[in-house]
């Protein structure tokens, strides 16, 4: 029997388990002050761009190392919140 | 006389900007500062083939035009012709890696479009090949519709070629350029993303360096292990090999003070040169061969890549005091010698961060502070074993660190809280691909700090050690007087004893104060000169400087200098560096006073809990 198709919920990029991938839906930009919505679109984050959590940092799991595009940026998990991502099928 | 052309160099941040800019114009770099701001104007000279000399100017890294950091606002103001005590560039060279074209293509799209002449250079080529990229340049260049070379910095590649394009462009008639409007950030980077994929021949996927390194360096368990391991390395190194230089050192001085005694005939001036500028320069570059493997330690740590990776691995830890993961390493500097490490906050993006990391870095427990320490507790302090092979005097000096650690974060957590509330962008950095750094680069840098250190450090010293010894000769004794009573010092320090009589302090531990501002274990000296020159009686000269402070000081006394010492801002140099980091003197003299009312609290409240308690 063929599995039933299921879509794939859309999740907070602080939620992804690492080393998996996902595109970027949405970014709450409303949710972070200025600063850090910039420094978030200098790191190329945008709608439509990959993303991979590759590590997490050793104490509280914080901060979180990201691949975005061909870049790896460190951020912290409450501003990983802020980006809603949708995990790709393997 | 026409000024030179001017080259602005920029890009985005870890595109090898600094390699790039120091393989052009070699070490003929002038460092200064831009004017009103603490950033650093790295310029230099670059001749072109026809001889024609051109200024270049190596600008912050950015990662756009709308500024984060007062860095990044000195690169907007340069290259829009805001800048105060800059001239407009002429050219542009925009250095961007290869393997990241994605991000920063951005930032040289809204570079092209301000309208000057430009020149792309696609460095670390190398590095995109061992990625698995192939790029094709002239794609990029019809693309982006400027010259683009392909250069490998930190090798010196690709050099030759990119001074031919400038000496190209600059010979050019101006045409054809034209400003545009700006466009909208986020429209910029998809076309960067665009640009980027069409310029790309074929990626074949590889296992990444950076990625196989960071699974151990950035492992949850093995990443702080070692990180510490590193730091134990740096540490041994720091103390361990400056050992024989440092003495080195101090047999040139002490022979220097020798020579120019036996060479000049007694007076207030020989006593000027030997026991002033010779004696107090020389207790300062004592510490050149500690403070140079530091730096040369951090330059390694920042131009491989691993300095980010250490302050990922922190973050959450210094977060919980306010501070930022950046912190780390400056902070962790300061306990061999908090100049340098107030000198590498500049790493700090966020200026309050910045602020608060140069406001608490005095409390780790620096180098000076070990000559003291090691003094009193061996006079004091008995040397009985607690168990195995743990001692009582070991335990106090550890305490002594510990309460210099638990100091630094509570300030911190306080000032986080008080005047520097708010701002803090959170932690955001990028972690750049691992990579080798040039030799040179490193030398370079390495020189380019220890002069900074040696013209503020030393000509603040020089003239302070000057003013004390001053203090100190000014009125001469006479027969049968004390020079430490007499002098100005001497009635100064009358005045600090009433002040500090409440702390426990006696009239020696208030003579060994001001002297001790040249440097903290200038205080060791001060108190063996004082016991030496003053005492009238032979015994008491003959003793050794251990007994005698038994004999002198009272135990509540002794704990509470320790104290003191833990706290108080007994540095110039520290001053001046925090001067010259913020910019103005209404920081370092918050950070004295607030340091100084901290000592005094810890050290009455040690003494009277130590008379309470009958000891």
């Amino acid at each position: 029997m063929n599995a039933p198709f299921v879509p794939i919920a859309a999740t907070g990029l602080d939620q992804l388990l690492v080393g998996t991938k996902a595109r970027v839906l949405s970014i709450a930009w409303d949710s972070l002050d200025e600063a850090e919505a910039n420094r978030l679109r200098h790191f190329g984050f945008d709608e439509g761009v990959a993303v991979e959590p590759l590590h997490l940092g050793p104490f509280g799991r914080d901060p979180i190392a990201i691949r975005v595009g061909r870049m790896i940026v460190a951020i912290r998990r409450k501003h990983a919140r802020a980006v809603q991502v949708v995990p790709l099928q393997q | 006389m026409t000024p030179l052309p001017l080259v602005a160099v920029a890009g985005s941040p870890n595109a090898g900007k600094s390699a790039l800019f120091n393989a052009l114009t070699g070490a003929r770099q002038k460092v200064g500062n831009y004017p009103g701001v603490t950033v650093e104007r790295h310029s230099g000279r670059l001749t072109l083939a026809d001889g024609r000399p051109v200024e270049l100017v190596d600008l912050p890294g950015a990662y756009s035009l709308d500024p984060a950091s007062p860095d990044e606002a000195v690169t907007r103001d340069v290259l829009l012709g805001r800048q105060t005590g800059e001239r407009k560039p002429d050219a542009l060279i925009i250095v961007v890696d290869a393997s990241n074209l994605d991000n920063h293509l951005r930032f040289a799209l809204q570079l092209i479009e301000l309208g000057h002449p430009t020149i792309i250079a696609l460095n670390m080529i190398d590095l995109a090949k061992r990625d698995g990229l192939e790029l094709d340049a002239k794609r990029l260049e019809q693309e982006l519709g400027v010259p683009v070379i392909e250069t490998i910095a930190v090798r010196r590649r690709g050099i030759t070629e990119l001074g031919q394009a400038l000496d190209d462009m600059l010979s050019a008639p101006r045409c054809g350029l034209h400003e545009r409007a700006p466009s909208e950030l986020v429209r910029l980077q998809r076309r960067a993303r665009e640009i980027a994929t069409a310029a790309v021949v074929r990626e074949t996927p590889v296992r990444r360096w950076t990625h196989r390194l960071d699974a151990v360096l950035l492992h949850p368990v093995f990443g702080p292990i070692i990180l510490a391991a590193i730091m134990f390395v740096m540490f041994q190194a720091v103390f361990a090999w400056s050992e024989a230089p440092k003495s080195w050192i101090e047999n040139g001085v002490a022979w220097l003070g020798a020579q120019a005694s036996a060479g000049l005939p007694p007076g207030l001036p020989r006593s000027l040169i030997v026991d002033g500028a010779i004696a107090g320069v020389g207790a300062v570059i004592t510490f050149l061969p500690q403070i140079l493997i530091l730096f040369f330690f951090i330059l390694l740590l920042e131009g491989t890549g691993y300095m980010v990776r250490a302050a990922f691995l922190m973050d959450k830890l210094m977060h919980g005091a306010g501070l930022s993961g950046r912190a780390f390493i400056p902070l962790l500097s300061s306990f061999a010698c908090a100049v340098p490490g107030i000198m590498a906050t500049r790493t700090i993006d966020d200026p309050k961060d910045r602020l608060t990391t140069i406001l608490v870095a005095p409390l780790m427990t620096c180098s000076a502070r070990l000559p003291v320490y090691t003094l009193i507790i061996a006079a004091f302090i008995p040397n009985t074993r607690l168990f195995f092979a743990v001692g009582l005097q070991g335990v106090v000096m550890f305490g002594l660190y510990f309460c210099g650690i638990t100091g630094a974060l509570l300030a911190a957590y306080v000032l986080r809280r008080g005047v520097l509330k708010g701002g803090g962008g959170g932690f955001m950095m990028e972690l750049p691909k691992y990579q080798w750094p040039s030799l040179k680069d490193v030398v370079l840098g390495l020189i380019q700090r220890v002069q900074i250190f040696l013209k503020r450090a030393g000509t603040i010293i020089l003239g302070t050690t000057i003013i004390l010894w001053a203090l100190a000769s000014i009125p001469q004794a006479g027969p049968g007087q004390k020079q430490s009573e007499i002098s100005i010092a001497g009635h100064i320090a009358n005045g600090i004893e009433a002040v500090v009589k409440p702390i426990g302090f006696n009239h020696d531990i208030s003579l060994a104060l001001l002297p001790a501002m040249a440097a903290r274990e200038v205080a060791v000296s001060a108190i063996a000169t004082v016991y030496s020159i003053d005492s009238g009686d032979d015994a008491a000269r003959n003793r050794p400087l251990v007994e005698n402070l038994r004999h002198r000081w009272p135990l509540p006394t002794a704990l509470a200098f320790l104290a003191w010492f833990v706290f108080a801002p007994q540095c110039i140099s520290t001053i001046a560096v925090t001067r010259r980091e913020t910019n103005g003197w209404k920081w370092p003299l918050f950070m004295v006073g607030y340091l100084f009312v901290l000592a005094y609290c810890a050290a009455g409240l040690t003494y009277w809990t130590a008379v309470l308690l009958g000891l």
